[in-house]
């Protein structure tokens, strides 16, 4: 059964012609993980933002549908779209160093969507950011939560967010490269935790990364982007065993293997790249007539 | 959004071209005021007290604008009035200029004990009420061109100091400074020939601005009575003298009043034009 | 900062925004507060070096203006020895400094009262003003810089661009004067002149007329002391509220870009409480720096506006006490402006300090 299913969505840059996002369909089932990789610019955040609706003004959704739950997000009003993300989504954002408000408690942080668009009591909500924030191995709760995000270290805060995102029980959570900010040798915890969580909640969860090593061990199925475009959309195991797309290939080809580090790198061939351009070009035939 | 920024340019460029045509025709009327004023700027006629436009029932023709309460044509009075604000704004404002540059750039750029004496200096001028110090000068130095353009100097020149100082810090702060000096340029030359240049911009734009306070400032002492003798028409005078007739004779403080707004508001938009020209980061 | 309260160029105010929270984070709160009580006596002192000074060069015996025209020498020396004006500048620095500092600011010239019961029967009905403007100011500043933000891109928000170029490029004198033709001629709804209607029985104890009236529930007195009010005090803040919706707009803007914000937008609040919740209070520091130096420049303005409403404050007193060369009325008046400059901008940096959390915790 599918939570998240996105059907044909294009989005661009308002009053440009180029699409950002071309004709993107993927599902995420109901507590599993989707992996969604690509370069730098494929539209991987932009997918992300477009579930949760936080596109920037300067793009819009020109054709598609996101449906969380059988109900499309894009028919909602503004704020039924709002209320309906608010209770069933959440954000595990990249930097933690900037995804926190620098003026506010950690407590209110963590605690205010609970009271405020859940309509929990505070007692509760209390006790649940000290329980929450006890699976993510923080032990002096009530320290941290009277704290101020300056006061704490970067892979505290991260995980105050992973804790934050957790609190209410969504039945989906976006991870935007949730690691790439850290320092190396606290990516690999992060990451372990963040599996950690998804298991013991059975959230479902888009896992926005450029690393394949990475999907194959977190994630059960993934989307491939290139240029806005999904050029291969497909469960992990068939994909680490022969992806079907030439860049895909390539792609796999580029990352360094988890049985053999040292093995000789290949970057993605120039030809590649021009058939993968090549392809997504074509997408766009006769598109402008839409 | 593209389209968007293209039309927010379109619209300054407009504001722009607007406010130079303003500042051009004033240059014009005070120029040519001999020639165009229809009435001698001065004659009064007391039969002929607060004409009104011409317009309204009861105007006298050849009295376009109408007549103040002493029998004075509005319009003459306006176009001559252009004369001296158009002086004091030049005058005045080149002189705070020259100045105040001069001294915020020798603290920002010298240092040391310079700027703390004209930091220290500006400190002291920031806490007096601007509008009664110039008054307050006015009535040291007695009334007339001369002095009101002595008090703007006096009072104003802090405004330049001020953002060429800070200026100027930033700039000596720069990497090409250091290679200036390590290339064996003197220092006096250096913030001639390295600072200045960079500072010029922000100084332009600057003596914009301050043409439109000179003429503000003009205004207010003539609003008070301090500024040339009551019957020299001056706008801020005419503006005085309408206040007081305000509810019989609307027509005296309004025709003034609408110019003395329109170029204060073209100078000011002059100088925001300008600054964006020179400097696209800025906006 | 420019003169004449108001300044037509906001990148340039952001500048010194920005310079001086630099300084405030590099120095020890405590140390620089020291060192800025220090500069301020220096800079009291030199604003009244100044204005001895600059008065007393006047051409003209003060006292010969206020004598009746048959007054003999005899009479003028008399009066001149008797306000101590025989004496050289520096002997009569000395002598009032020391009175000064005894809270003795002399005999005012012409009306023969102690200039410190003068300049504080004044002082309240300033202080109205400039609050009641500062208050307007920060209300319709804030509003057009929320509107901004949440409307940036369309044109509403071009629409508050434009209105708030045009506010600060003209000083309050003129939007003075605009106000009084529009509500007070052309629409009259407000009172264009005094402080209150002068037919009315007051039965204040102290010159806070609009406070009291408040505390005495007379809300009828309220609302004419409102009502000649009004007008003053737009004049005066709407320079000021421009200045805040530009500055407030464009760091509420850069704020809106932060992840803090964006992860706030998805647990489900409205745009609004976005803004004000998580934008706004970070956003709001540069603004409060600015506002209070900003302030200092209203209650500036307030000479010239206090002029054009008739309006019996302290800057009215002062132009008359210029055009009566009432020098020690004058010196009070200068002093009084100096120490409240100076007082606000002590403030600001005080508040400013205690308001950053990093600062306060850091
Ligand atoms: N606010 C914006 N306005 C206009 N274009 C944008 C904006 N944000 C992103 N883009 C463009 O959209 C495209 C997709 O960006 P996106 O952030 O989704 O890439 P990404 O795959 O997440 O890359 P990265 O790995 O660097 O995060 C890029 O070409 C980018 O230039
Ligand atoms: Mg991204």
């Amino acid at each position: 059964m599918s939570y998240l299913q996105i059907r044909h969505l294009s989005a661009r840059l308002v009053g440009a012609k180029d699409r950002l996002l071309r004709d993107v369909s993927l599902t995420v089932e109901r507590g599993q993980v989707h992996g969604l990789v690509g370069e730098s610019g494929a539209g991987k955040s932009m997918i992300g933002k477009a579930v949760l609706g936080i596109l920037p003004q300067s793009v819009e959704i020109v054709e598609g549908s996101i449906e969380l739950d059988g109900v499309d997000l894009l028919q909602l009003s503004a704020a039924e779209r709002r209320r309906r993300i608010g209770a069933h989504c959440a954000l595990i954002p990249q930097d933690p160093l900037t995804a926190l408000n620098p003026s506010r408690r950690i407590g209110p942080q963590i605690t205010d969507r609970l009271v405020q668009i859940l309509g929990w009591d505070r007692t509760r909500a209390e006790t649940r950011a000290v329980q929450i924030l006890g699976e993510v191995q923080i032990e002096d709760a009530a320290r941290v939560l009277r704290s101020y995000p300056h006061e704490l270290s970067g892979g505290m805060r991260q995980r105050i967010l992973i804790a934050s995102a957790f609190a209410a029980e969504p039945k989906l959570i976006v991870a935007d490269e949730p690691t790439t900010a850290l320092d190396v040798t606290v990516q690999k915890q992060i990451l372990k935790l963040i599996a950690q969580m998804q298991a013991r909640h059975g959230t479902a969860l888009l896992f926005v990364t450029h690393d394949l090593g990475v999907v194959s061990k977190v994630c059960r199925s993934l989307s491939v982007l290139y240029g806005g475009m999904v050029v291969e959309d497909t469960a992990v195991r068939p994909f680490f065993a022969g992806p079907q797309h030439p860049y895909a290939r390539a792609l796999l080809a580029a990352t360094p293997k988890y049985t053999d580090p040292l093995a000789s790198l290949q970057p993605v061939p120039d030809a590649v790249i021009a058939q993968v351009r090549q392809e997504v070009k074509a997408s766009d035939k006769g598109w402008f007539h839409v | 959004m593209a389209e968007g920024r293209g039309q927010i340019t379109r619209r300054a460029g407009l504001r722009l071209w607007l406010a130079g045509l303003w500042l051009t025709a004033l240059v014009l009327a005070a120029l040519l005021a001999p020639w165009i004023a229809p009435k001698d700027p001065l004659a009064q006629d007391l039969f002929l007290g607060r004409l009104p436009p011409f317009w309204v029932a009861g105007a006298e023709p050849g009295f376009l604008l109408g007549t103040d309460s002493l029998g004075r044509d509005v319009l003459s009075r306006i176009l001559y009035g252009a004369r001296i604000a158009l002086v004091v704004a030049v005058v005045a404002g080149s002189l705070t200029c020259l100045i105040g540059a001069t001294l915020g750039l020798l603290a920002g750029f010298l240092r040391g004990w310079v700027d703390t004496v004209i930091s220290r200096l500006i400190e002291i001028w920031m806490a007096f009420p601007p509008v009664l110090f110039s008054i307050l000068l006015i009535a040291v130095i007695g009334p007339g061109l001369s002095s009101i353009i002595i008090a703007i100097v006096v009072i104003d020149w802090t405004r330049f100091a001020r953002v060429v100082r800070a200026e100027a810090m930033a700039q000596g702060a720069m990497d090409y400074v250091a290679s200036a000096q390590v290339a064996g340029r003197r220092r006096g030359s250096t913030m001639w020939v390295e600072i200045l240049p960079n500072v010029l911009p922000t100084i332009v734009v600057l003596l914009t601005l301050e043409m439109g306070i000179a003429v503000i400032v003009e205004a207010i002492l003539s609003f008070v009575n301090l500024s040339i003798s009551t019957d020299d028409p001056t706008w801020g005078g005419m503006i005085a003298e309408g206040r007081s007739s305000i509810h019989h004779a609307w027509w005296v403080i309004v025709f003034p009043l609408i110019t003395l707004f329109l170029t204060v508001l073209s100078f000011s938009q002059l100088g925001e034009g300008l600054k964006d020209r020179f400097d696209p980061v800025l906006r | 900062m420019p003169p004449h309260g108001y300044s037509p160029s906001g990148a340039v105010l952001n500048e010194w925004a920005r310079g001086d929270l630099a300084v405030t984070g590099q120095m020890q709160l405590f140390g620089r507060f020291l060192v800025r009580l220090m500069t301020t006596a220096i800079t009291l002192l030199g604003v009244a070096v100044i204005v001895f000074v600059v008065i007393r060069v006047v051409p003209g015996n003060p006292i010969a203006m206020m004598l009746p025209p048959g007054a003999t020498e005899a009479d003028i020396a008399t009066l001149t020895a008797l306000y101590g004006l025989d004496k050289s500048i520096f002997q009569q620095f000395v002598i009032w400094a020391g009175g000064v500092l005894q809270g003795d600011f002399g005999m005012s010239i012409t009306t023969r009262q102690p200039v410190l019961a003068l300049v504080m029967g004044r002082l309240p009905a300033t202080l109205e003003l400039s609050v009641m403007a500062l208050v307007m100011a920060v209300f319709l500043g804030g509003a057009a810089a929320l509107g901004g933000t949440l409307r940036r891109g369309t044109r509403t928000e071009g629409a508050i661009d434009v209105g708030a170029g045009m506010a600060l490029s003209v000083p309050d004198f003129l939007w003075g004067l605009v106000l009084i033709l529009i509500f007070g001629v052309l629409w009259p709804v407000f009172h264009i002149s005094g402080r209150v209607t002068p037919s009315l029985d007051l039965p204040f104890s102290s010159n806070f007329y609009l406070f009291e009236s408040l505390l005495r529930f007379r809300f009828d007195l309220w609302a004419d002391i409102v009502s000649h009010m009004f007008l003053p005090a737009l004049a005066l803040a709407i320079p000021l509220a421009a200045i805040i919706a530009q500055l407030l707009k464009q760091s509420l803007k850069e704020t809106m870009h932060l992840d803090y914000v964006t992860l706030a937008r998805t647990k489900g609040y409205s745009e609004i409480h976005v803004i004000t919740r998580e934008a706004l209070p970070n956003a709001i520091l540069p603004t409060l720096t600015l506002v209070g130096v900003q302030f200092t420049f209203l209650i500036g303005g307030t000479v010239i506006i206090e002029r054009l409403f008739s309006y019996e404050g302290l800057g009215n007193m002062a132009i008359d006490a210029v055009i009566n060369r009432d020098l020690p009325l004058i010196q009070g008046i200068v002093i009084l402006f100096a120490v409240i400059f100076t007082g606000v901008n002590l403030l600001v940096d005080l508040s400013y300090a205690l308001l950053n959390p990093r600062l306060r915790h850091g």
